[in-house]
């Protein structure tokens, strides 16, 4: 897949999305040191065109579903950002009223299905919204997306035959950053997975996740996949984690060195950087341009959360139920 | 005697126990953290730094880094138990007992009575609970009703430092399984911890505090909470004496019953949810044995029947306070 095949436009939307979650993450870093982000939070810098490659094939209306490491996805799937760091502050204007949190995420008028606290939960749930698609015959395709660590859960494997057998418009997206937590998932996972998947006669594609235009075309060839009825595709996304686990994880098991050479050869927007420039297809100056604009959004962001009330005290027994008698 | 964390405390125990009996042995996602890695081994010491120095003692044969697949290895440490090893099993937070709940309530829980009497499962599953780390719904609960309903299960919810080291250590000698919760929120507290090894029998409730007028049973953190109520009653001229039963299952009703006997006014601090939980079930033995005795309603004081919000200003409101079981104490005492 080249750059060419996106015009202009896209090109640009595309650079912003990643940048606006590389920053994101980079801020929420950054205000988790001033204690006003309550409890700790799983970053997704590193992986961002993972999400935005896959989250430009998809409609308004599809689904997603994600993992404890959401703010990416949501941000991808055109979720408000402003709504989501209310969220993290655990503020009344958050996504979820502030009852939810980073792991909980969710925002279903954009098709969201939530973060996730249980690694692999996403899985089934997402068969489920695939299931609806296709007996109410809306169209729409559902995206799970999921860690390399959820792939030693069992309900993975459940979810890869339910979907192949009920031939489910679903793609798996598999984020390979090659941790589960602290621990290597070459200590952790016996064979491939792809290998997993292909004994469920689901199509797999193994893909770069630093470069945006390989995910695009990856996802492009399983969604066309899923909206003709053919089924279920498993996408194998091999992406950096830059930081910890999550916020406060001091990262020791890993060397400063493979840190560093992490962050200067495995950067996805760096790379779109080049290529468009290789191409001559976005001006440097109109990406920084994005860069400047981003800056203010999050700042906005930031300083709107922070402005904003805690959520009312009622709110604590509210919505445990539509309706209790 | 030396004061040590919580922490330290259950560390020691593990330690002692792997030191003394080669059948004992570990698994959990992360116990050392760095498995596989290139740089520091045994990086997180557990993800709350529970098992640090255990890898270096004992090395990756019994000190087992799983991968994120809880049924099977719960289930794997169920089938070990049943055929001579003494394996402890980590489920980060107990909340993930929801993807393994098969291997610990159908299976572990059931051999001994399903099989008559011919089999034993020595296991221990240690976890996490409870809110106040501001982590959302799925990592905050106080499941151990759910625990405790089941029989076949012991369920073990220390509340300090010493405590914690002599239940561990009776829970692994233990020939049942034991569900060992430990709450999140109390690995950094400080007490008094003997360095030797020591064991504290499961169904002995211990009395934290003596007092007359009014008996405060609690569990878990919620010892410190009772604790900080007695302060204030004691303020107000009130002497508040308070129980903790330390394992839900067995549960030490001749103490209960004996306190409730002689102080007749009786409040129960719960963190878990109230709908058929621990408090429901203690204040159901009291009313039930020694009705006669009661000088007042029971009155409990216990989280709303709601999922754990993130908010901090809901979390903290989530969360049975000390002014909440004051206000409990004196209606019962000033009616
Ligand atoms: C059922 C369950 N087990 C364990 C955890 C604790 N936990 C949270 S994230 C994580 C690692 C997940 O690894 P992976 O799927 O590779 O996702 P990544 O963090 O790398 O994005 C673990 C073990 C959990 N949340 N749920
Ligand atoms: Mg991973």
């Amino acid at each position: 897949m080249s750059a060419l095949q996106l015009s202009h436009d896209e090109l640009v939307n595309v650079y912003r999305t990643m940048r606006m979650i590389r920053r994101f993450e980079e801020r929420v870093m950054q205000e988790m040191g001033t204690g006003d982000i309550p409890g700790n939070t799983h970053l997704y810098a590193g992986q961002e065109a993972s999400a935005v490659g896959v989250c430009l094939q998809l409609r308004d209306d599809d689904y997603i579903s994600s993992t404890h490491r959401g703010h990416g996805h949501s941000i991808a799937k055109g979720v408000d950002i402003d709504s989501m760091m209310a969220e993290l502050f655990g503020r009344a204007s958050g996504t979820c009223g502030g009852k939810g949190g980073s792991q909980h995420i969710a925002d279903l008028r954009k098709g969201m299905l939530g973060a996730n606290g249980i690694v692999a939960a996403g899985a089934p749930i997402t068969c489920g919204a695939a299931l609806s698609a296709k007996l109410l015959g809306t169209g729409q395709v559902a995206v799970a997306f999921a860690g390399d660590g959820a792939m030693n859960e069992g309900v993975m494997s459940e979810s890869f035959n339910l979907a192949k057998i009920w031939m489910l418009p679903i793609i798996f997206v598999i984020e390979d950053n090659g941790f589960g937590e602290a621990t290597a998932n070459a200590h952790v996972s016996a064979g491939s997975f792809t290998r997993r998947a292909e004994s469920y006669d689901i199509p797999t594609i193994e893909v770069d996740g630093t470069d945006v235009f390989s995910v695009y075309a990856a996802a492009g060839e399983a969604v066309e996949r899923a909206r003709a009825g053919g089924g279920p595709t498993m996408l194998h996304v091999h992406v950096p984690r830059y930081y910890g686990h999550y916020s406060g994880d001091p990262d020791t098991y890993r060397t400063p060195e493979e840190k560093a050479a992490m962050r200067r050869e495995r950067d996805c927007l760096g790379n779109f950087r080049k290529r468009v420039k290789d191409v001559s297809l976005v001006e440097t100056a109109e990406l920084d341009a994005v860069d400047e604009e981003v800056e203010a959004a999050i700042d906005r962001a930031v300083s709107a959360a922070r402005a904003a009330p805690f959520p009312p005290m009622s709110a604590l027994t509210t919505d445990v139920y539509v309706k209790y008698l | 005697m030396a004061q040590k964390s919580f922490r330290q405390a259950l560390n020691e125990a593990l330690h002692f126990e792997m030191g003394r009996d080669p059948r004992v042995i570990m698994m959990g996602e992360d116990l050392t953290g760095g498995a596989g890695a290139n740089g520091v081994k045994d990086a997180w010491g557990g993800p709350f730094g529970v098992t640090r120095g255990l890898l270096d003692a004992f090395g990756p044969e019994r000190i087992r880094d799983t991968p994120i697949s809880e049924a099977a290895f719960i289930g794997a440490a169920a089938g070990a138990a049943l055929t001579g090893l003494r394996p402890i099993a980590e489920i980060m937070f107990v909340d993930f007992a929801g993807v393994c709940l098969d291997q610990i309530m159908n299976q572990a829980a059931k051999f001994r009575y399903m099989f008559g009497g011919r089999a034993k499962t020595p296991l221990v599953v240690r976890a996490t609970y409870g809110a106040g780390s501001r982590s959302g719904s799925q990592h905050t609960q106080a499941l151990y009703p759910i625990f405790t309903h089941i029989p076949g299960l012991k369920v073990v919810i220390p509340s300090t430092p010493y405590d914690a080291k002599g239940l561990l250590l009776q829970a692994i000698r233990d020939d049942d399984p034991v569900i060992f919760l430990e709450h999140k929120m109390l690995y950094d507290t400080v007490g008094e911890v003997p360095d030797g090894a020591y064991t504290i029998p499961f169904g002995e409730a211990r009395v934290a505090r003596d007092g007359k007028d009014v008996l405060i049973v609690a569990i878990g953190r919620m010892v410190q909470v009772a604790e900080e109520a007695a302060r204030k009653l004691a303020a107000e001229g009130i002497s508040a004496c308070i129980i903790d039963p330390r394992t839900t299952s067995p549960l030490d009703e001749d103490t209960l019953l004996e306190f409730t006997e002689t102080i007749g006014r009786v409040v129960i601090v719960d963190e878990a949810n109230p709908r058929c939980g621990v408090a429901a079930d203690i204040s159901a033995l009291l009313a039930d044995k020694c009705f006669d005795a009661l000088k007042a309603p029971i009155k409990l004081v216990t989280a709303p029947h709601s999922p754990v919000p993130y908010a901090p200003n809901l979390e903290d409101a989530y969360i049975p306070s000390a002014d909440a079981v004051v206000k409990a104490a004196t209606s019962i005492i000033k009616r």
